[in-house]
């Protein structure tokens, strides 16, 4: 089949849900974070009964909603890319994604748009506790709608709980816990959901940091700060902790992913993670080049964090692509079977199932089971099949290391954002810090680029995968036109820019009047 | 809201006092959403993202058929 696709369909057809994806996720985690904050802000204006706390909280659920409907059914655009883009990817997965996604829309649709209809309206017409309540529902709401289809994510990276049906040529859901309660896919979930904390905090630090420069609104301003601070401090932490869990996991299920996050091509022994490095261009996975012009190295950190052992041999991209056996002083041995090998499976398994179908179609059910067997042997390296050159299962190395160290210096600078807002907050000067304000408003298009970086890091360090080793990319695609990809790759862009500059404007808008019309405004 | 009105009046007044009420912001919002809704549903769903397998096959035989034939191409 590779050799009859055209790539610049799978390329066009890859940028086109990058840019949808990465369109969606410029809303989603604000709403993820923002939600939780305007919810312990009420919290307080309900327990205080302090009017200044509602005025606070109204208008962050002003920035709020109108962020939430700048995000509205951009989303909806990556289903309909499944049906036409990428049928082959829907139907091989079949229920697995469909289950999930079908809770998150029904989930997303009732829990969500109810109560935020009664967050938005409710107030002086409801009591106060049942608008509180309200308020709450929706900050869940919208991370449980994050759940689904993060766990149908996580399924793509680690395939668990299903049963290839070849007759059906769909993966079924065996059982649901494991798809379910798989560690990538709650590693990812956390790890995600707190990233939106974080850029929530960071996005209420840094426009309440432009109010205390233009020394506007500065008791909404101070409190806010304090709010986000503490609670973007307490998330950013336990982000660097679920961090670490989803690498641990990547370590064990996608090992190339992981060498391509630390720009590892020769395994090592006690290995040493990269904190700043610029990578060699032009880098081969087999040739003499060093793969760094210069690296600074946590000396046997990578794998401590990878094995929870300093010693422990982490493989690198040229021992994945050619295998490796490796044993250590304690004899303990790590090892895995080439590429090529892997390949050589995958064929198997691919003229298996095409013989188990003549098989079935011939009515032979004995040679039938026979080619099952056969097929169910060799089906988790099913994916190989379809490629040709044992290098093809490297990612893009420099796009995901450096997308990856971003997203970590970030991560850490966000840290000691929050830290030094709350010392300045504790000291009752951070007025006069206008470098700190500065710097927090700045950071506002910082944590977004930290945001978008973590999918890169994701989607990119998985490539050739759709599902990882058994549907590459390539066999996931839809036999379509390019040329009509490409349009509508040009058209969403065009569209896309154009709603979001009026959207923008509306909120950047609504950020100057401030909450002028409300109680304790100005 | 009278408490002792009808149950669903009381749930129709709620979102109809509440989008008489809604500021400006809303309402440019509302029409973004509305223009968006439209866009995806009126032009792109209808003139560039068709369903494959349901435009092209009726059954789920066929389209496992089709699905397995793609699947399997550079073997045959």
């Amino acid at each position: 089949m590779i050799e009859n696709v055209d790539i610049s369909l799978v390329d066009w057809s890859r940028a086109q849900f990058a840019l949808t994806a990465m369109y969606h996720w410029m809303f989603v985690p604000l709403t993820l974070g923002l939600a939780f904050i305007m919810a312990i802000m009420e919290t307080i204006y309900v327990k205080t009964g302090n009017p200044e706390w509602k005025t606070i909280t109204k208008f962050w659920m002003t920035l709020f909603g109108i962020n939430f409907a700048i995000g509205v059914a951009t989303g909806l655009i990556l289903e309909f890319e499944f049906g036409t883009n990428w049928s082959n990817y829907s139907w091989f997965v079949g229920d697995i994604f469909g289950a999930p996604l079908a809770i998150e829309g029904i989930m997303a649709f009732f829990l969500e748009s109810t109560f935020i209809a009664v967050m938005f309206f409710g107030w002086n017409k409801i009591s106060k506790k049942f608008h509180l309540v309200s308020t709450w529902l929706v900050a869940f709401g919208a991370n449980l709608s994050a759940l689904w289809i993060l766990v149908a994510n996580g399924w793509m990276q680690f395939p668990t709980g299903m049963k290839f049906n070849p007759e059906t040529a769909r993966n079924e859901m065996e059982n649901f816990w494991e798809v379910f309660l798989s560690p990538v896919a709650i590693n990812k979930f956390l790890h995600t959901i707190s990233s939106g904390y974080v850029l929530g905090s960071i996005f209420v630090l840094g426009i309440s940091a432009w109010f205390l420069i233009r020394g506007r609104h500065k008791l909404l301003a101070k409190r806010s700060i304090i709010v986000a601070s503490v609670f973007g401090l307490i998330t950013s932490l336990f982000l660097v902790m679920t961090g670490d869990g989803s690498a641990y996991e990547v370590a064990q299920k996608q090992p190339m992913k992981l060498a391509a996050m630390e720009g590892l091509y020769e395994g090592q022994e006690g290995a040493g993670l990269v904190a700043v490095g610029a990578l060699t261009p032009g880098k081969e996975y087999n040739d003499n080049k060093d793969a760094f012009l210069f690296k600074v190295e946590i000396p046997k950190m990578l794998s401590l964090l990878s094995y929870r052992d300093a010693d422990a041999f982490v493989p690198g991209v040229k021992d994945i692509v050619e295998g490796y056996d490796y044993t250590n002083k304690n004899g303990v041995t790590t090892n895995d079977i080439s590429a090529e090998e892997k390949i050589k499976k995958g064929k198997i398994a691919i003229n298996a199932l095409a013989n188990f179908r003549k098989a079935k179609e011939a009515g032979n059910e004995a040679k039938a089971k026979e080619y099952r067997i056969t097929l169910e042997e060799n089906f988790q390296y099913f994916g190989y099949g379809y490629l040709n050159d044992p290098a093809s299962i490297i990612p893009n190395v420099p796009l995901t290391f450096y997308s990856f160290h971003i997203m970590v210096a970030l991560g850490f600078l966000f840290i000691a954002l929050f830290a030094v807002a709350l010392v300045f907050i504790y000291k009752n000067n951070l007025e006069k810090q206008k470098w700190f304000l500065w710097t927090a408003l700045f950071s506002i298009p910082l944590a977004y680029i930290a945001s978008q970086s973590g999918w890169i890091v994701a989607e990119e360090g998985r490539q050739p995968w759709v599902i990882q080793d058994i549907l590459p990319t390539v066999a996931a695609v839809s036999q379509i036109d390019a040329s009509s990809v490409q349009i509508t790759f040009w058209l969403f862009a065009a569209i896309f820019t154009a709603l979001l500059i009026a959207e923008i404007k509306i909120l950047i808008r609504q950020i100057k009047i401030g909450p002028k019309d409300q109680e304790g405004g100005k | 809201m009278n408490k002792h009105q009808n149950i669903f009046k009381r749930i129709y007044l709620f979102y109809y006092n509440g989008f008489r009420d809604m500021p400006k912001y809303g309402i440019q919002l509302w029409i973004l959403i509305l223009l968006k809704l439209f866009i995806m549903f009126g032009i792109l769903k209808v003139f560039f993202f068709p369903d494959i397998l349901e435009t092209q096959f009726e059954t789920e035989e066929e389209k496992s058929k089709y699905i397995i034939e793609q699947l399997t191409k550079p073997n045959q």
